[in-house]
């Protein structure tokens, strides 16, 4: 794939221009009205190719969150426009969403809460299956059994509650129902950021070997720059709404152009004792 | 962070002036209006002549447009004038008259109930878990599905009646005699009390099991504060806000003539009394009277617990629409 | 660190052991725990969930005493035995001379009250002072923590302070006393990058400008990197390596160590194709396994393994360097891929 300087790759999976969410304030002595907004994402542009992470980084509170979910048109923008495949999907009605719903999918971050605590786990990764008429009758166990595979979890698991599973396992199961559609592009929204440091490699490897086998894009939203950084071609920083930095990841990470993601990379800890008290030295001497 | 709630509570006063203007309407549209028919016949009840129909016609104004109606009634439910068919007598009088006897059941009762389930709620979940919790679980349960009319009459018929120590029902003026006053209400209170006692220790148990679960009650025992402090500064103050709230709610209710059955069985004379007499004859505007009654007092204690539930939890203010 | 000898040790741990009676059996939280904290120091103690780190900090503070707890060991601070105090002996201490601050700044203040208040309050529980003088003492307190405006914060509520703000607050709450020690429990693991970085600098300003001494509890070796004099790694209810920070970080004797150095991300430098990763998952409390308790995710697992290796020094060079593992320290610099400092 030809790439630019900045990473961009020619022939966009999803393109975004100018999107905005706003929630009003509403206020009043007795009848509200509106009187300002919370401008939570505010005329964001940015766009993926097929294969291809974007990571998306920034602090709590700054749209990352709403961003995905206008995106995915969870919820309505109030402006701007969202190209998939070259197609508008602002403004389609729920009936001509759901075709494109099997192509862009969700991991969420907490997985227990995502997971149907009374649901089997046939049943939790068969649901989309059956909902988009993928799969039905006896076609369904093995192909859910094959989904469980790959993710690394074990056949035998079918029948389980979610309950029965550690952090790590449930964070499978939700990549797995997510793959159950077979999806060109995966938001995953904080997907690791609950589970332990020796689990967070586990299952960000498993993300980066599953893109090179299905050709999967991501967009990995998350708080932690190291982890983004890893998995990502190209990252974007979100403050207050807006995208104030986007290029390729380890150009953001070695040179941060915009005083926000230097403040941002200089206050991520950095895991090296001896480094840090040359930092702390130089700071001092300054 | 004062004007915080002085602005909340100003919203939420003139929101109920609207709720009441709104149930007056409702009460107007459901007994005059939607069922039908002549609404004078209704009112005449079953054996009447065709004259006294013409003069509540007349009376009620009701070949007049509706908003007329509306005021007509206002008017008469204001003024005193509204009479009742059956009994030729004023039924603002008639609540005049109940209403110092159902207030004397409230309070009385309310004081009662919420000082046992406080009591009760606390010990049972300190002990939670051991034998003294389960034997009050059971006990709550035998008082929630206890009917206070069933109670009511074995305590008058075996502590009234056949034992003397309580007076047989009826109830004296505070003023004839305030030890007689006492006396006759001591059972009408507890058996309209046990119901209350018997739900809001087990709502005060579970809440306080709750609250000794937060964190912050973890930093209060972390800072050194004695067992006793950190039970009733941190873990009661906050188990006892939805119970303050639930509290407000049956009180009013129970002001506003809700415990027809204890007063019945009492014979106290009060407005639920009233309202049960009216209902088993048919007498509409007793009836109607009543429910906007007790429609006010539901309306004015909602109001004034919401008011009380910001007061005690500074994080409810914010969402009375003010910026955060 | 080589007037180490010379200094007071202000806490002293030998053989925690905590036990929990749950309905599925009993949990053992913490098993055989020895930590030793001098003056001044700060101890970072790391592990991830279910490791025994933060039940092991709460032991100190009394605050896992329950029915279903059985707690044994010694803990010596200041004079006093923690294990074995009565509730009123603990409770004067804590609080007092030794503080604790937690994860959640939110759900950690009371959030119908007043920060001042509940600053005031701890003060009062400890001394015979004013109600007055006690709010004098709260808005210093507010204003050594670095929140601005103090003489107007502390007359806010939890819910009107930012994230950062109210863990602050909790800080200066636990200061009120000047204690010698603070006992951090995740304290930055809510808060954004930025705050965490801003905290982090506070604590390591306390610790110098006050004598204050720092447990600090936490999942994140980059906060550890940052603070710590000392680390004590922890897994499955046992610390498995004790030293100091760059005994731990660039000589690490432990293969969970390497783990969990390899599995970090670092952005200051080139990213390896794939991240290190320690497979597998941290044993149940209910039913460990028999001896060494990481044996099932070591790569390095041997029949020695089967028992338990005790917490010894193994490296003649450094004393003070423990580690729970049978390999000899040839075997684990040849087997490791981390921690060399390069």
């Amino acid at each position: 794939m030809a790439r630019d300087e900045e990473g961009h790759v020619s022939g966009r999976l999803l393109e975004v221009k100018g999107l905005s969410k706003h929630f009003p304030i509403k206020s009043g002595l007795l009848i509200d009205r509106e009187v300002e907004s919370v401008r939570a994402v505010d005329g964001v542009d940015f766009a993926i190719s097929s294969g291809e992470t974007l990571g998306l980084v920034g602090e709590s509170g700054c749209g990352k969150s709403t961003l995905c979910r206008a995106v995915l048109q969870l919820i309505k923008p109030t402006a701007g426009s969202v190209l998939f495949e070259g197609h508008e999907i602002v403004g389609l009605g729920d009936r001509q969403m759901q075709p494109l719903r099997r192509e862009m999918q969700m991991v969420f971050q907490n997985p227990q809460a995502s997971l149907n605590p009374r649901k089997r786990v046939g049943e939790i990764v068969g649901s989309p299956l059956k909902l988009h008429g993928l799969a039905s009758g006896s076609e369904l166990k093995p192909k859910v059994q094959e989904l469980l595979d790959r993710v690394g979890l074990s056949p035998e698991h079918y029948n389980r509650y979610p309950h029965e599973f550690s952090g790590g396992q449930q964070q499978r199961i939700g990549i797995a129902r997510a793959l159950a559609t077979r999806p060109k592009l995966i938001f995953a929204d904080e997907p690791v950021s609950k589970l332990d440091v020796s689990i967070q490699a586990q299952i960000v490897n498993l993300l980066v070997d599953l893109q090179k086998d299905l050709g999967l894009a991501y967009v990995f939203v998350a708080h932690d720059i190291g982890i983004v950084r890893h998995i990502s071609q190209r990252i974007a920083v979100m403050k207050d709404g807006k995208i104030v930095e986007e290029g390729a990841a380890d150009r953001i990470c070695e040179q941060p152009r915009d005083p926000y993601t230097q403040q941002l990379l200089s206050a991520v800890p950095i895991p090296d004792p001896r480094e840090n008290r040359t930092r702390r030295a130089a700071a001092a001497r300054e | 962070m004062r004007s915080q709630l002085a602005r909340f509570a100003v919203r939420r006063v003139l929101s109920m002036v609207f709720v009441l203007f709104a149930v007056s309407v409702l009460v107007f549209l459901i007994f005059n209006v939607l069922p039908g028919g002549d609404p004078a016949v209704r009112m005449a009840g079953k054996a009447h002549t065709e004259t006294q129909v013409e003069a509540i016609r007349e009376e009620w104004g009701f070949d007049e447009p509706l908003y007329v109606q509306y005021g007509t009634m206002m008017k008469k439910l204001f003024t005193g004038d509204m009479i009742s068919y059956f009994t030729e007598v004023s039924v603002t009088e008639e609540i005049r008259k109940g209403a110092p006897r159902t207030f004397a059941l409230a309070i009385g009762a309310a004081i009662i109930w919420m000082a046992f389930a406080i009591a009760l709620g606390v010990y049972s979940a300190l002990r939670a878990g051991r034998i003294s919790d389960r034997v009050l679980t059971v006990l709550a349960l035998i008082g929630i599905s206890m009917p206070a009319f069933w109670l009511g009459a074995i305590l008058s018929y075996y502590l009234g009646y056949k034992a003397g120590i309580f007076p047989n029902g009826g109830y004296v003026e505070f003023l004839v005699s305030p030890t007689e006053w006492l006396w006759h209400l001591i059972l009408p209170w507890f058996t309209l009390s046990i119901l209350f006692i018997g739900f809001y220790s087990r709502v005060l148990r579970s809440d306080i099991l709750e609250t000794m679960g937060e964190d912050y009650v973890r930093t209060a025992r972390a800072k050194g504060l004695s067992e006793r402090r950190v039970m009733l500064k941190h873990v009661l103050r906050n188990s006892l806000i939805p119970i303050i709230t639930l509290w407000g709610l049956d009180f009013g209710a129970v002001l506003g003539g809700g415990a027809i059955l204890t007063e019945t069985v009492f014979n106290l004379q009060g407005v639920g009394q009233y309202f049960a007499d009216a209902i088993g004859q048919l007498d509409l505007p007793p009836i109607m009277a009543v429910t906007m009654f007790g429609a006010f007092f539901i309306v004015i204690f909602n109001t004034v617990v919401d008011i009380a539930y910001a007061a005690l939890d500074p994080r409810i203010r914010l969402e009375g629409g003010s910026k955060a | 660190m080589s007037e180490a000898g010379r200094v007071p040790t202000l806490l002293e741990v030998h053989d925690l052991e905590v036990s929990f009676n749950t309905e599925d059996g009993v949990v053992r939280a913490v098993d055989g725990v020895g930590l030793e904290l001098k003056s001044d120091e700060v101890l970072a103690v790391v592990g991830e969930s279910g490791s025994g780190k933060s039940v092991t900090a709460l032991t100190m503070m009394g605050l896992t005493r329950g029915p279903n707890a059985s707690i044994s060991g010694t803990a010596h601070f200041e004079g006093t035995e923690l294990i074995g105090a009565s509730d009123e002996e603990l409770r004067r201490v804590r609080g007092n001379r030794m503080s604790m601050i937690f994860q959640d700044p939110m759900s950690s203040l009371n959030p119908v009250y007043r920060v001042g208040a509940q600053i005031v309050e701890q003060i009062r529980a400890h001394r015979d002072v004013s109600a007055t003088e006690a709010r004098q003492r709260a808005v210093e307190l507010l204003d050594a923590v670095g929140i601005p405006d103090p003489g107007i914060r502390v007359d806010a509520y939890p819910h009107e302070l930012s994230g950062g703000m109210r863990q602050r607050a909790m800080i200066a709450m636990a200061l009120s006393l000047d204690p010698s020690l603070l006992i951090a429990d995740e304290p930055t693991t809510a808060l954004d990058v930025t705050i965490q970085a801003q905290l982090i600098e506070l604590l390591r300003k306390l610790n110098e400008e006050r004598d204050l001494s720092i447990v600090l509890i936490t999942h994140d070796i980059g906060v550890v990197a940052e603070i710590a004099d000392r680390v004590a790694v922890m897994y499955a209810g046992r610390i498995v390596e004790q030293g100091t920070l760059d005994e731990v970080f660039y000589d690490p004797q432990h293969p969970y160590t390497w783990g969990l150095l390899g599995s970090l991300t670092r952005i200051d430098r080139p990213r390896p194709d794939r991240l290190p990763q320690i497979p597998g998952m941290p044993p149940s409390l209910l039913e460990p396994p028999v001896g060494c308790h990481f044996r099932p995710r070591c790569p390095h697992a041997f029949d020695r393994c089967q028992s338990v290796p005790d917490l010894n020094t193994r490296l003649p060079e450094a004393p003070a360097h423990f580690d729970r593992c049978f390999l000899s320290p040839e075997q684990k610099r040849e087997r490791r891929e981390v921690g060399d400092g390069t």
